[in-house]
């Protein structure tokens, strides 16, 4: 440890500069500013600190820099990433932040904003090395061609839930590989073998995945929210309707109804929902339209199974399957 | 222009013998507590030791860089490459993928990996936009013409129970963008029902200050407890706490400069100081070139588990008024009010808490939030008692001194997606007020207080329809019941909320 020293004269001028005060909280002022100017940030040793605002990339960074991060996953699978408070402990962890990696595309847009203004790290402000957006390295589906609010919550950029594809993993695979490298360069040789060791055994598992899902081509679905278009475009999944009359829209019962009435002349074989979703609304359905109801852990630790990108994989190709 | 007399005055203050005697205990106590502060980041070991091989490795890595740069740029060509003939074999062999074409308001863009496109228009450099829109109506079974809280000073300002009938509130419009690299900006007007224009706050914040520490300058809500920061558009209520609409005239803002600093803990801690013109209630305009008010807060708060959060803190406010106007009835029955004033010091102290549950920190099917602030305000000064109107004798100046106080206890419950349910007990403590020779504006001890009871609808996240019914014991005059209908909606951009 080596404590970082703060001229005298800093503390002086400083001091001098904020003579109107009264004494105490000159003490005060001058104690916050001198701390604060003579505490810049230098971390030439230890792990690098990341923030991932989704468990996905935060078992991603896992992958990808091992020992030489420490990951601070900011929302778990239980969460719904679109309504997040801006907590005190949210704002410390992206202070203390060297690599912020979010999904973006207004994912966050409800809480990381308040984060980045709060936080006050200059590092992780967007347009930084340390501001990673996922969805800056992948196709957008689902980009609206108008913006109207009466459309329900949609996102300008294109639909935000990009996990679901784990050909969209390792496309954010190689860019979060390069900015790790990027972020922390003494460490850079160590991520490119890492990312070279992760793309390798996931180019594997997305061809097993594919293999083993290759019954699924074609299957009709209704969804509770419209999470899922790069999974259905992944495995030719054919999405049929959605519970949410409009994305972020909570279902009503006449929109519920006329799902019901439209699944008779266009039957689906499951309905898929999050791990972090209620229940009531699918469950409903499948009651009536006697369908199984597939909850997918839909990201890291949204079961048992997931506690890992491909544990995630794995898990959701085996819960469609056997619904199907 | 006006900083010349100030460095003048701040030059003339250097040599007084307080302000050297101060200096080196001030600077001891800075170095030391700046010292351990900043030291106690684990991963903040300086490198400082390697320095002198550094240039001999500098030359070595920028080689490196440059094959790095040539490595990337062939790696994503051949992504690119790769990516385009995926794309094509997909849409070639999956045409049942497509068979569920996009709905007709959304489409598929490809990305140029090698060149990320920034996915905005040419617009996209304008700020973003939104306005808020409120109104409804307030039924009000006392005349709020004649609403005042007794025993203490009145405050002017947006107090009270507002106007009867249907009403429109203050519609308000945010422009809000990063000014650069290093500033943010953002300005909100409110348009009153009055059909006049004002400016809410105005400021510039910074971005790129290192080490948690930001600045904003500019005319904001003050940071005094937790409720005065917030839109009124943000709270759980119609109206504002007794205590803020007594102690600050419904909600502080004033034109200044904040500090803020999060520290480098893993516990979030925040000290803030501000430096206001103090031209806002409790404080008045007094033509002076120096601040007029001094705010210092910290607070700190974290999580308990998955399901719990909390932040709490405190505040403290040193302002002054010189000639804080006020009206009181004339004794005599004369038509006319008699126009009172106070000079002197005004120091708040505001204590604040909130703590939130929400099942696994998923706050969207159901959620608890309990809120409370507690306000002690200090006055000492004179009081000028406008007695010419009265005995043609001249006004009579006195001593006056008070410490009065207030609370408000709120908890809110969402017991379904969209819908809430919430209750809010405010009391003020008139305390002890001594108006010296002026006795006869002194008033018997009260306690107001107001009892608040209110559900809200929000069908989304843009629009909150809200029914709120009060039972109003703070007049002199008896019970005032209240209900209040509210819709409040969102246009425009995502606003995102604090904690």
């Amino acid at each position: 440890m080596n404590p970082i020293r703060i001229p005298r004269s800093l503390t002086r001028h400083l001091a001098h500069a904020l003579p109107r005060l009264p004494r105490l909280p000159r003490l005060a002022a001058a104690t916050l500013l001198a701390a604060a100017l003579g505490a810049s940030p230098s971390h030439a040793a230890g792990p690098i600190k990341v923030v991932a605002c989704e468990p996905e990339w935060a078992a991603l960074t896992k992958e990808l820099a091992g020992n030489q991060a420490s990951v601070y996953a900011a929302t778990h699978a239980l969460q719904d990433p679109h309504a997040i408070q801006a907590r005190p402990s949210l704002i410390s962890a992206v202070r203390n932040a060297d690599l912020l990696v979010c999904t973006g595309a207004e994912l966050e847009v409800g809480w990381l904003p308040v984060l980045l203004r709060q936080a006050g790290n200059a590092a992780v402000q967007p347009g930084r090395p340390g501001n990673f957006e996922a969805a800056d390295h992948v196709t957008m589906l689902e980009v609206p061609t108008r913006l109207d609010r009466a459309d329900g919550d949609v996102h300008a950029e294109g639909n935000p839930h990009i996990q679901t594809d784990p050909r969209n993993i390792a496309k954010v695979a190689q860019a979060l590989g390069q900015r790790l490298a990027e972020v922390d360069p003494a460490n850079a040789a160590a991520y490119r073998q890492r990312l070279a060791d992760f793309q390798a055994r996931w180019g594997q598992a997305m061809q097993r995945w594919a293999q083993a899902a290759s019954p699924l081509k074609g299957t009709p679905i209704v969804v509770q929210h419209k999470g899922f278009p790069y999974l259905e475009a992944w495995l030719g999944l054919r999405q049929v309707a959605a519970l949410e009359p409009k994305p972020g829209v909570e279902p009503s019962s006449p929109h519920l109804s006329a799902v019901l009435q439209q699944l008779q002349g266009q039957p689906a074989k499951l309905i898929l929902r999050a791990a972090y979703q209620d229940g009531r609304a699918s469950q409903w359905l499948a009651e009536r339209a006697k369908l199984p109801v597939v909850v997918l852990p839909y990201t890291v630790g949204g079961s048992d199974r997931a506690q890992d990108l491909f544990g995630l994989f794995d898990e959701t190709i085996d819960l469609l399957l056997k619904a199907r | 222009m006006s900083r010349i007399p100030q460095r003048g005055a701040l030059r003339a203050r250097k040599t007084t013998p307080t302000f050297a005697h101060a200096t080196p205990r001030a600077l001891a106590l800075a170095a030391l507590l700046s010292t351990a502060l900043g030291s106690a980041p684990a991963w903040a070991q300086a490198s400082s030791s390697a320095s002198s091989s550094a240039d001999s490795l500098q030359e070595l890595r920028q080689q490196l860089d440059e094959m790095r740069r040539q490595y990337d740029a062939r790696i994503q060509a051949l992504e690119a490459r790769l990516q385009e003939a995926q794309r094509q074999s997909t849409s070639a062999t999956a045409p049942q993928a497509s068979a569920q074409a996009p709905s007709a308001a959304t489409r598929d863009v490809p990305l140029d990996p090698a060149r990320p496109m920034a996915r905005q228009g040419a617009a996209g450099f304008n700020p973003s936009v939104s306005a808020v829109l409120s109104g409804g109506y307030n039924g009000l079974s006392k005349d709020p013409e004649t609403w005042a809280i007794p025993g203490f000073l009145p405050t002017g300002g947006e107090v009270g129970p507002g106007t009867r009938g249907l009403t429109l509130s203050e519609s308000e419009i945010t422009l809000a963008a990063n000014v650069d690299h290093l500033f943010y900006g953002s300005l909100t007007l409110a348009v009153t029902p009055e059909n006049e224009t004002e400016v809410e706050e105005a400021y510039v914040q910074t971005t790129a200050l290192p080490a948690g520490l930001r600045l904003k300058a500019g005319r904001f809500f003050a940071g005094l407890g937790y409720l005065n920061e917030q839109h009124a558009h943000a709270w759980d209520f119609v109206d504002a706490p007794l205590a803020h609409q007594a102690f600050l005239g419904g909600q502080l803002k004033q034109e200044g400069l904040q500090a803020r600093w999060v520290l480098p803990f893993e516990r979030y801690v925040e000290l803030g100081m501000e430096l206001g013109n103090g031209n806002a209630f409790p404080g008045n305009e007094r033509n002076r070139n120096g601040a007029g008010a001094l705010l210092l807060s910290a607070h700190t708060g974290g999580d308990v588990g998955l399901s719990h959060s909390w932040r709490a803190g405190v505040s403290w406010m040193r302002t002054r008024a010189d000639g804080r106007e006020w009206e009181s009835e004339d004794p005599n029955g004369g038509v006319d009010p008699l126009t009172n004033s106070f000079t002197g010091r005004s120091r708040i102290w505001a204590v604040d808490g909130v703590w939130k549950w929400a099942p696994n920190g998923n706050a969207k099917l159901t959620n608890v939030q309990l809120q409370g602030e507690y306000f002690r305000r200090q006055e000492r000064g004179d009081v000028t008692y406008d007695t010419t109107d009265i005995t043609g004798t001249g006004n009579t100046t006195d001593a006056y001194r008070s410490a009065q106080s207030g609370w408000y206890l709120q908890g809110v419950w969402q017991f379904m997606p969209q819908w809430r349910t919430g209750l809010r007990f405010d009391q003020l403590e008139s305390g002890s007020v001594n108006f010296g020779g002026n006795t006869a504006l002194a008033e018997d001890a009260r306690k107001p207080r107001r009892t608040s009871l209110m559900f809200d609808w929000s069908p989304s996240e843009f629009s909150r329809w809200r029914l709120q019914l009060s039972e109003d014991r703070v007049r002199a005059d008896g019970v005032d019941h209240q209900v209040f209908l509210r819709y409040q909606v969102n246009l425009g951009a995502h606003g995102a909320h604090s904690f």
